[in-house]
């Protein structure tokens, strides 16, 4: 399995980031990493990563199973994770992520029959002085109304 | 960049750089022509001791939540340790409430390397990790840029500025874990294990990350220290209140006028700070209750909180100073609400290590959703304080704390709540009718 170059670029000086014969440290950042190029975790992902670091595929495995970022399943091109811890929740972070999934006809950790959209309700991801707050992928949305929420879905299916 | 606009009250310590509107992160150029670096060349004059003895002077405490003094966990390490001392910086930054860290990268990159290259010289260390949140990608975009100029400058790699002594240091991601906050579950997450915490002693002072010497720190520590190497322990222990020193990010948000990020020094009024920085309760409506330091916190209620923000002050007022997160709640909130929102917190984010916090968050979320829908008895109320009780100094790590400590006070102070949302509940779920089983 190859990666682009940047990346293979990447995984190339963060295995000499961690002391001698413990390059398992790069296990986590490398799934993440990895996964972001190919949308998910695959079978074929898990052997190539456990393959160069040298860990069993169990160990792999008990760190998937732990953070909630690592997914085997496909999600949406646009995945909006929606806070609606407390600071969120005071400010409507409840009602954004109730029209978020009336909007798109979709729960929690569903994804929507084009594979557009996938929606997650998390945890706070420290935007609270700006609240509320969403993320799409990787890119933070500050002080978002249902309306600024329909504005952006509707921006994004443009995109395609 | 995100920063909201300064206030004239604040003192400007860590983030004196900054300019308001800001479009790029401070760059190294624009760095070095302000004082950037200026501390680590200092030190570099200075021998170990000495750059642990001004930190002590300064009495700066951990700004990632427990407020451990900083100068006396330096200390702990054996800088002669025939094996590899580490640094580690804690930017995880998941604390509910908590949105300081990233201002503070995001804004001024090369301040968090300046503050690692120091400690790294108070333990004889040639190696450090940045450790941030996996939802920070960003971030680390910014940092890696960062590292990348340090390098080409002569700040980070072999024979820095001409000392011949070595320092490397690199971003490590998350992957999303609020438990991987904890700084054992955090070194375990680094050497690519799940983030289950250690068992302490021994503390990461003597066994950290791969098991060698390592000393973890919260961001807006590490960011602290160059001002202190430059300006003097003294200086920096003068901004604050005695054992309390300097100044803090406070993270100012829920039902104000003006939420956001302020410098301000340890000690602020906690009333003034939410009428004088936050401007006031939005709406008009009155004041109900602050939670003042991460949702882990015990809640303050609107008269509790005529008191100086600092560690031991609020330690003295039944809560605590946490990660500067602090949440202001109006008239309006429902405390039952509120309390089963944390617990649902909390229930997701217990590592599921040790029975006490897996086996007590699920059971409290679950009483306090039947609480909140306005199902259940009054008996479930005093059940909910008496898990808590009993979840709380017996769980492996503080997690479990964290999520005992502001449910008791929620239902202490706002019993009432409870009791009125059963009264007034649709669903009735009466008391089921005992009979003694033995008829003395
Ligand atoms: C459940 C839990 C989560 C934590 N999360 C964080 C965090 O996100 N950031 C942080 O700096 N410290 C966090 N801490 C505190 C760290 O364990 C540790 O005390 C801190 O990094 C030490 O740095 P300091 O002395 O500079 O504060 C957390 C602690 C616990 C128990
Ligand atoms: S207290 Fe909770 S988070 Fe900490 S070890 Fe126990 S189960 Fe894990
Ligand atoms: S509570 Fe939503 S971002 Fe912090």
């Amino acid at each position: 399995m190859t990666f682009s170059a940047e990346l293979e670029a990447r995984f190339e000086k963060m295995i000499g980031q961690y002391p001698p014969g413990r390059q398992k440290g790069a296990l986590i950042p490398m799934l993440l990493y990895a996964q972001d190029e190919t949308g998910q975790i695959t079978d074929e992902l898990i052997d190539e990563v456990s393959r160069r670091l040298s860990v069993n595929k169990v160990e792999v495995e008990e760190v998937l199973g732990y953070y909630t970022m690592l997914h085997r399943e496909r999600r949406g091109r646009h995945h909006l994770q929606i806070c609606t811890n407390v600071a969120c929740m005071l400010v409507g972070g409840e009602e954004l992520w109730h029209h978020a999934c009336h909007k798109l006809g979709i729960g929690n950790k569903q994804t929507t029959a084009d594979g557009q959209f996938s929606l997650e309700e998390v945890e706070c991801i420290g935007a609270c002085s700006w609240a509320p707050a969403l993320i799409d992928n990787y890119d933070f949305h500050l002080n978002v109304t249902p309306e600024k929420l329909d504005a952006l879905i509707e921006s994004l299916r443009g995109q395609q | 960049m995100l920063f909201n606009e300064p206030h004239p009250l604040e003192v400007k310590v860590l983030t004196k750089r900054f300019e308001y509107p800001q479009k790029d992160p401070i760059w190294i150029d624009e760095f070095l022509a302000k004082e950037g670096y200026a501390g680590i060349r200092k030190a570099l004059e200075m021998t170990p001791e000495a750059i642990i003895e001004e930190v002590k002077k300064s009495s700066l405490r951990g700004r990632g939540g427990a407020g451990f003094p900083t100068g006396l966990k330096w200390g702990f390490v054996d800088r002669n340790s025939p094996k590899p001392k580490y640094i580690v910086v804690n930017a995880d930054e998941g604390e509910p409430g908590t949105c300081k860290d990233r201002v503070l990268m995001e804004n001024d990159p090369h301040m968090l390397i300046e503050g690692c290259l120091i400690a790294g010289r108070a333990i004889n260390s040639n190696r450090g990790w940045i450790y941030i949140r996996g939802e920070y990608r960003y971030l680390i975009d910014i940092l890696d840029k960062a590292i990348e100029e340090a390098y080409a400058r002569g700040y980070l790699g072999e024979n820095i500025q001409g000392s011949g002594w070595t320092f490397h240091l690199s971003t490590h991601t998350g992957a999303g874990s609020y438990e991987c906050g904890e700084e054992s579950a955090l070194l375990e997450s680094l050497e690519g294990k799940r983030g289950n915490p250690r068992l302490k002693p021994p503390f990461p002072a003597t066994s950290g990350a791969f098991q060698c010497p390592t000393i973890v720190n919260n961001v807006e520590t590490y960011c602290a220290v160059p001002s202190i190497i430059l300006n003097g322990g003294e200086w920096y222990a003068g901004l604050g209140t005695p054992r309390n020193g300097g100044t803090r990010m406070v993270c100012l948000s829920g039902h104000l006028n003006r939420p956001g990020v302020y410098e301000v020094p340890l000690g602020y009024n906690l009333k003034q700070l939410i009428e004088e920085f936050g401007g006031g309760v939005w709406k008009g409506r009155k004041l109900k209750a602050v939670i003042p330091g991460g949702s882990s916190s015990p809640i303050l209620t609107a008269d509790e909180i005529d008191i100086p923000a600092d560690y031991d002050s609020l330690a003295k007022a039944g809560s605590m100073l946490g990660s500067g997160a602090t949440m202001v709640l109006d008239e309006t909130v429902d405390m039952v609400k509120l309390a089963h929102r944390v617990m649902k917190f909390y229930a997701h984010e217990s590592c599921g290590w040790c029975i006490p916090c897996r086996e007590g968050t699920a059971w409290l979320e679950k009483m306090l959703r039947r609480l909140d829908e306005g199902v259940g008895v009054t008996r479930d109320i005093d059940m909910v304080g008496q898990l808590s009780q009993s979840m709380l100094g017996r769980t492996f790590c503080a997690l479990g704390d964290a999520a005992a400590m502001p449910t008791i006070s929620i239902v202490q102070k706002f019993r009432h709540e409870f009791e009125a949302k059963l009264a007034g509940a649709k669903v009735f779920m009466p008391a089921p009718e005992t009979q003694p089983l033995v008829v003395l």
